[in-house]
């Protein structure tokens, strides 16, 4: 196992050590401490590795990930795995905003709350709440599914195109174009696939509603322009 | 005199509604719909050609035409970037999309520029292979939609560009209807083909120049801090943006003033949103030049650049480069009188087609339609663009030379005089025939 003390080396250090394939194919646990807020803490990786990051993280933590399996031990700061394309990133404590926005691939598990904005744009992750999230979560989000055992805030799925999102809890409010769909013996199977992954398997799935969009602004329409 | 004659001598058409303002007033009370298009405003403003140079007569040595050397090189990226862009001309390609762009569109864009040693910019939607293939350096675009984002793309291109805003649409997303949504494109953004793709004004994960500054490590920390990071305004208050944007970490500023081009925007948008390149150029370099940043932040300006008097005229005002889009489409054969007919059939004409967003491009640029985009051919069109480069390149040099500078950033506001009183007071140079900068000097 490799270790990395960000008190005595630091994120730049970290990421090149990772962004290394001499160094990065041939170690596959890593370990990060001190990590005490810091920013672009595991950006880029493009290996199939185990790492444990232990304490809090500041923006962009597991940015763009790619193949590996990140554990954050502690809270996260805004955009934690944005734009990742595979691998899981689980997070122990709460998401600020932006959690897996623009995400492409792999499966974000949050196994406390998440902020506003959970899955913005989202184009093809998996995400996995536990908690709460926030308002404006899933806005123009393309593909993949966001999943909350908890509640949403206001506005959510605001302007979906093909995303499909699971909600256990109350929903504040739905967003423009988003729409209550009925949960099929399909999306059940799905459902609980992505909880069985995210660890979850205990949450029974008949107790979700499913959204998603209705499809009314996908081409430009004069008669919608309320909803504009 | 015949009737017609005289019915014209007598008819006084109206200055508050002129018969573009009835037609278009026609036209929105028949559809409900507002006029979206492309190409950049179509308005008169204050732009470059509003200014003159002095050349060199008994106080300036003027330098040998095709004989003594005048240096048209350029490094970009200088601040914090391991390898900092090396261009051989001044004179760049802004972003222009696969999407908006048809593929051949795309690799001519990458052939001319690559000729003649000058970077491309990919656009919303992604990188395509073609392009890569074609642009020996390719700027890579992180837009608010981040279509096509991906690490691997991100690490393949030789600068990135966050993309703020665009000078046709300062503060506006983007739209590309479902008409030009092909398969491939559709692919490329994770979207169903067909359907309207809307590209968003703010970028998802931040959200003013503080956030922006971490964005910037972080898309630094992912590329090993090896290319440059560019970020791009629209032309709006110019002045705090370059700060901002130098605060936040920028190896370089794009600079886009209200005539650059568009694939797709309100008409409102374009014609009323933003200023022009002009006092754009300026005001930029005065926030460069109090924070001592002038020339180790790199500042390349766009937005109605033609001809080469345009970029002596940017250069001369304290840029570093120019982008071209709307030209270089020209260049490649947009707007092309071979396609008369087909022009008049889409109820327009050479020379003023501007409805990019329509995907039915007759010369086959700005369309997926596959049968259009097969009449261009990439390879001849890449030969035009690397032409017109050449052309606004010798057009740059000899107004340099003329002026005495044996590089052409050694052009400066003192080589300049303003035709109008707006010039003047926009690009602070002196009215011609006198001393007075509106706003700066005494009459």
């Amino acid at each position: 196992m490799i270790e990395f003390d960000l008190d005595q080396s630091d994120v730049r250090e970290l990421n090149a050590a990772l962004h290394n394939s001499d160094i990065a194919k041939n170690q596959s646990k890593w370990k990060v401490r001190n990590t005490k807020g810091r920013h672009a803490i595991a950006v880029g990786i493009d290996e199939t590795l185990e790492m444990l990051i232990d304490g809090h993280v500041g923006y962009y933590c597991a940015g763009m990930n790619k193949h590996a399996n990140i554990t954050v031990n502690g809270h996260c700061g805004p955009g934690v795995a944005e734009n990742m394309m595979s691998g899981t990133v689980r997070i122990k404590g709460n998401a600020s905003q932006y959690a897996g926005a623009t995400a492409h691939g792999g499966l974000l598990v949050i196994e406390g709350d998440a902020s506003s904005r959970c899955g913005i744009s989202m184009k093809g992750v998996d995400i996995v709440v536990k908690g709460n999230v926030g308002h404006m979560s899933a806005f123009m989000a393309q593909k993949g599914c966001l999943v909350v055992c908890g509640d949403a805030g206001d506005a959510l799925g605001d302007s979906l195109y093909e995303a499909r999102l699971y909600v256990r809890g109350k929903v504040a409010s739905l967003g423009a174009d988003c729409i209550e769909k009925p949960m099929k013996l399909e999306h059940k199977a799905e459902l609980k696939e992505l909880l069985k992954q995210a660890n979850l398997s205990d949450i029974n799935v008949d107790e979700f509603h499913r959204y998603g969009s209705a499809r009314t602004l996908y081409n430009f329409n004069i008669d919608n322009v309320g909803a504009y | 005199m015949t009737q017609e004659e005289n019915l014209n001598s007598w008819l006084k058409e109206s200055a508050t509604f002129p018969r573009h303002v009835i037609a278009e007033i026609q036209r929105a009370a028949k559809t409900g719909l507002y006029d979206i298009r492309g190409y950049g405003a179509k308005r008169h403003v204050p732009c470059f050609d509003d200014l003159l140079f002095l050349g060199a007569s008994m106080s300036r040595y003027p330098l040998e035409g095709y004989r003594e050397k005048c240096d048209t090189s350029v490094t970009i990226g200088t601040r914090f970037a391991k390898n900092p862009i090396e261009l051989k001309i001044p004179i760049t390609i802004a972003g222009m999309s696969f999407g908006a762009l048809s593929a051949p569109a795309k690799e001519a864009l990458g052939r001319g520029a690559s000729e003649v040693g000058t970077s491309t910019t990919t656009g919303d939607g992604g990188m395509t292979p073609e392009e890569r293939g074609h642009s020996s350096t390719l700027i890579y675009q992180l837009l608010p939609s981040r279509y096509g984002m991906n690490p691997d793309d991100l690490r393949k291109a030789d600068a990135i560009e966050v993309v703020i805003g665009q000078g046709a649409k300062p503060g506006g997303g983007g739209m590309l209807l479902g008409q030009k949504i092909s398969e491939r494109v559709a692919g490329m953004r994770d979207l169903p083909q067909g359907i309207d793709q809307r590209s968003a004004c703010r970028h998802p994960d931040w959200t003013g120049p503080d956030d922006l500054e971490i964005k910037i490590l972080e898309l630094r920390e992912i590329t090993d801090w090896q290319v440059p990071i560019y970020i791009k305004v629209g032309a709006t208050r110019t002045y705090y943006d370059t700060m901002l944007a130098v605060k936040a970490g920028a190896d370089a500023i794009v600079v886009d003033g209200m005539q650059g081009g568009t694939a797709a925007t309100q008409d409102v948008f374009i014609e009323h949103v933003g200023i022009p390149i002009l006092p754009a150029v300026r005001l930029a370099v005065e926030a460069l030049t109090e924070m001592d940043m002038h020339r180790k932040v790199q500042l390349i300006v766009s937005g109605g650049i033609r001809s080469g008097a345009d970029v002596a005229k940017a250069l001369a005002l304290g840029a570093d480069a120019v982008a071209i889009g709307v030209a270089a489409l020209i260049a490649l054969g947009d707007n092309s009188p071979e396609y008369e007919e087909e022009y008049r059939k889409l109820g327009t004409s050479a020379g003023y087609y501007d409805d990019y967003q329509d995907g039915k491009d007759p010369v086959g640029i700005s369309t997926q339609s596959e049968e259009l985009a097969k009449r261009f051919d990439p390879i001849l069109g890449g030969r035009k663009l690397a032409n017109y480069l050449r052309v606004l390149t010798l057009e740059t040099q000899t107004l340099a030379r003329a002026c005495g500078k044996s590089h052409v950033h050694n052009l400066e506001p003192e080589d300049m005089v303003a035709l109008t009183l707006e010039a003047a007071a926009m690009a602070k140079v002196p009215l011609a025939g006198t001393n007075w900068i509106p706003g700066v000097t005494k009459l």
